[in-house]
């Protein structure tokens, strides 16, 4: 028996095929919606904590001017020089490595090939602190950082821009003031966050870029990785301690730089993250209700019709119970279906919008129970529930129904 | 044997002020075998009292034996498989399922029996070539004629193999050589088949084709007699 109404269930489907198309239609445009909303901006979230830990948490960025420094007074934003650095690698005993940065984007030509990409130039602490590996060649010698020397290291995509399936160790970039050999090429590192290339860069020892780049002693940021087990709190109120003795600020004066701290903009990034994920996964929560809605519509500009049915069912001498199991069966098989294509879509969607964001792709098991439960309870209570105020009735009135 | 016996039965819908008497006290006797014609005026109880015969609605009061044994004590499941295995019914609007082929219209009960799919299919066709309808297997609804709806309807009816066929108008939607054809059909299920049949119709020509008149006014029998000539 349970076989025979499977078959008059599965027969139904196949009549109305429109109307079942459109409830699954609706099923799987909601759970899909849902899912993959959900697993990007899970993507997107892991992402940042996986950018951060990579980048250690220990890692402070000084840069000139006040933090939330709108309207700044005139000579406020005095500049770091390389003795800022040199002086906090000195006097600060709890850092590990202490980097002075500078950085424009410069077109590097070499051959015909040309990219612009951002050129850095600093100290070998740079790599330590940031958390890059050399793949290939060697980073600066002391002589050449001393000296300024025409050399440079670069990253992943400078190499294949500029040097296609050559690794382009030992070669000349030309960029429009000055030229560098290629010394060392980095490990590749990815994208952040933001979608920021990180192989896209070439670093220069800072020396070298004062004298051709920027024209002055000036350094842009200072970036310092902190020893494991020392407090973050502790080593930034003692840089700040020294970078204001060093800039002659008085007592009561507002400092004029700011030490930030990876830990802050992780927790700033990752809420963000989180809050884009509350908020893609509400809009698709949205349409996961208007499929519902949707599914509503359908079965009930549909009970005309199947009332009749219904009451012909009966008259023929249906069971109330079959005519109910009958309706239950084909709403849980269209719903279920509806689900599952649409936890195939959203896996799909996702594993391509991930890639292309490139943001890492993990199958989240929660949303997708949750999605296919919501769809399933909607589908299966809009099949269900005029089905069965239907087969209450008795047979004739259930047929003269208009 | 008597088949269906009604012994003052009432029906009325609504109560108080909007109450209806459909049905006022009827008796009726119906031998296996019968051809049963009922003829009325509009509204005066002809359908209630087939859908009480067929189990589709219950008497308000009196009884309802059927082959002897009392309808109106049983459950609503009961009742359904007595639907399922005796009684056939046929609607003056067809009521067959759309885009739903002929015999898929005409297996259908045969489903709820629990019949197999070859035994089921082989029996609808058979039923099918009763009707005349052979070779019309795989066509829905919409593409047949009124007459030929009403036979697969017909066919739908009699494919369980019924003790009786009761017929609310089947002629009534039909042109006169259709319902000449119906009738006809009915005939010869009643004649050949050994299948009662009870049937409403308000054409006197329609009636004529069967053994006994019933004629019903105001919700009870005021005539109950032989029909005369058969139609040739
Ligand atoms: N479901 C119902 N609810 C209320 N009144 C009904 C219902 N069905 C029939 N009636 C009334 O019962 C009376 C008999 O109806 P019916 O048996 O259909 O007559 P007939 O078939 O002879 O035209 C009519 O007055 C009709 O209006
Ligand atoms: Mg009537």
């Amino acid at each position: 028996m349970i076989l025979n109404m499977l078959r008059i269930a599965w027969r139904e489907i196949r009549r109305n095929i429109m109307r079942s198309f459109l409830t699954i239609l609706g099923i799987v445009i909601g759970v899909a919606a849902v899912v993959t909303m959900v697993t990007i901006g899970k993507g997107a979230t892991e992402q940042v904590r996986r950018q951060i830990a990579s980048m250690g948490s220990n890692v402070l960025i000084i840069t000139p001017g006040k933090r939330f420094g709108h309207g700044q007074p005139f000579g406020a934003n005095i500049p770091f020089k390389e003795a800022d650095a040199e002086a906090i690698a000195r006097d600060i005993t709890s850092v590990a490595a202490v980097a002075p940065v500078s950085s424009q984007a410069l077109t590097a030509v070499y051959g015909n090939q040309n990219w612009t990409t951002q050129v850095t130039g600093t100290t070998n602490d740079y790599f330590t602190v940031t958390n890059r590996r050399l793949k290939r060649g060697r980073l600066f010698d002391e002589t050449e950082l001393r000296n300024g020397a025409s050399v440079c290291v670069i990253g992943e995509t400078v190499r294949r821009m500029l040097f296609g399936s050559t690794d382009g160790l030992g070669e000349m970039i030309r960029f429009q003031k000055f030229s560098c050999e290629v010394i060392g090429i980095l490990e590749v590192k990815g994208q952040t966050a933001t979608g920021i290339d990180q192989d896209d860069f070439v670093a220069t020892p800072l020396r070298t870029y004062q004298r051709r780049v920027s024209g002055n002693q000036n350094v842009a940021t200072i970036m310092v990785s902190i020893q494991d087990g020392v407090p973050t709190e502790k080593a930034q109120s003692d840089i700040a301690r020294l970078m204001r003795e060093r800039r002659r600020l008085r007592p009561g004066d507002e400092d004029n730089f700011t030490v930030m701290d990876m830990k802050e903009i992780a927790k700033m990034l990752t809420s963000t993250t989180e809050l884009l994920t509350t908020l893609l996964g509400s809009v698709a929560a949205v349409s996961l209700l208007v499929g519902g809605v949707g599914i509503m519509n359908i079965m009930l500009v549909s009970v005309t019709e199947r009332t009749r049915e219904i009451g012909l069912r009966l008259a023929i001498g249906a069971t109330e119970e079959e005519v109910l199991f009958q309706f239950l069966i084909e709403a849980v098989v269209l719903s279920a279906f509806g689900g599952i294509i649409g936890i195939l879509v959203a896996i799909v969607a996702s594993l391509g919008l991930t890639k292309m964001m490139q943001v890492p792709y993990e199958f989240q098991l929660g949303i997708n129970v949750l999605a296919f439960l919501f769809s399933a309870v909607i589908g299966v209570i809009f099949g269900f529930v005029p089905a069965r105020l239907a087969a209450k009735l008795n047979p004739i009135e259930a047929l003269r129904h208009e | 044997m008597i088949l269906i016996e009604f012994r003052s039965v009432t029906k009325t819908y609504g109560v108080g002020q909007a109450a209806v008497r459909a049905l006022r006290g009827v008796d009726i006797r119906i031998e296996e075998g019968e051809f049963v014609a009922i003829m009325g005026p509009s509204g005066s109880g002809k359908s209630t009292c087939l859908h009480i015969m067929g189990c589709l609605d219950t008497p308000t009061s009196g009884e309802y034996l059927f082959k002897g044994i009392n309808v109106a004590g049983m459950s609503r499941y009961q009742r359904a498989l007595l639907r399922r295995y005796h009684l056939g019914f046929v609607f003056q609007g067809f009521h067959l399922l759309g885009r739903t082929n002929a015999l898929e219209n005409v297996e259908l009960p045969l489903i709820y029996q629990g019949l197999p799919p070859k035994e089921r299919r082989s029996r609808a066709k058979e039923a099918l070539a009763v009707v005349g309808l052979s070779g019309w297997e795989k066509h829905a609804p919409a593409e047949l004629s009124g007459g030929q709806q009403q036979r697969v309807a017909i066919a739908r009816a009699l494919v369980t193999r019924p003790s009786v066929i009761l017929a609310d108008e089947p002629t009534g939607n039909l042109d006169s050589v259709q319902s000449h054809e119906i009738m006809k059909l009915l005939t010869v299920l009643n004649e050949n088949h050994g299948i009662t049949v009870v049937m409403i119709t308000h054409d006197p020509e329609m009636a004529l084709y069967a053994r006994r008149l019933i004629r019903f006014f105001d919700g009870q029998v005021v005539s109950d007699e032989p029909n005369g000539s058969k139609k040739p």
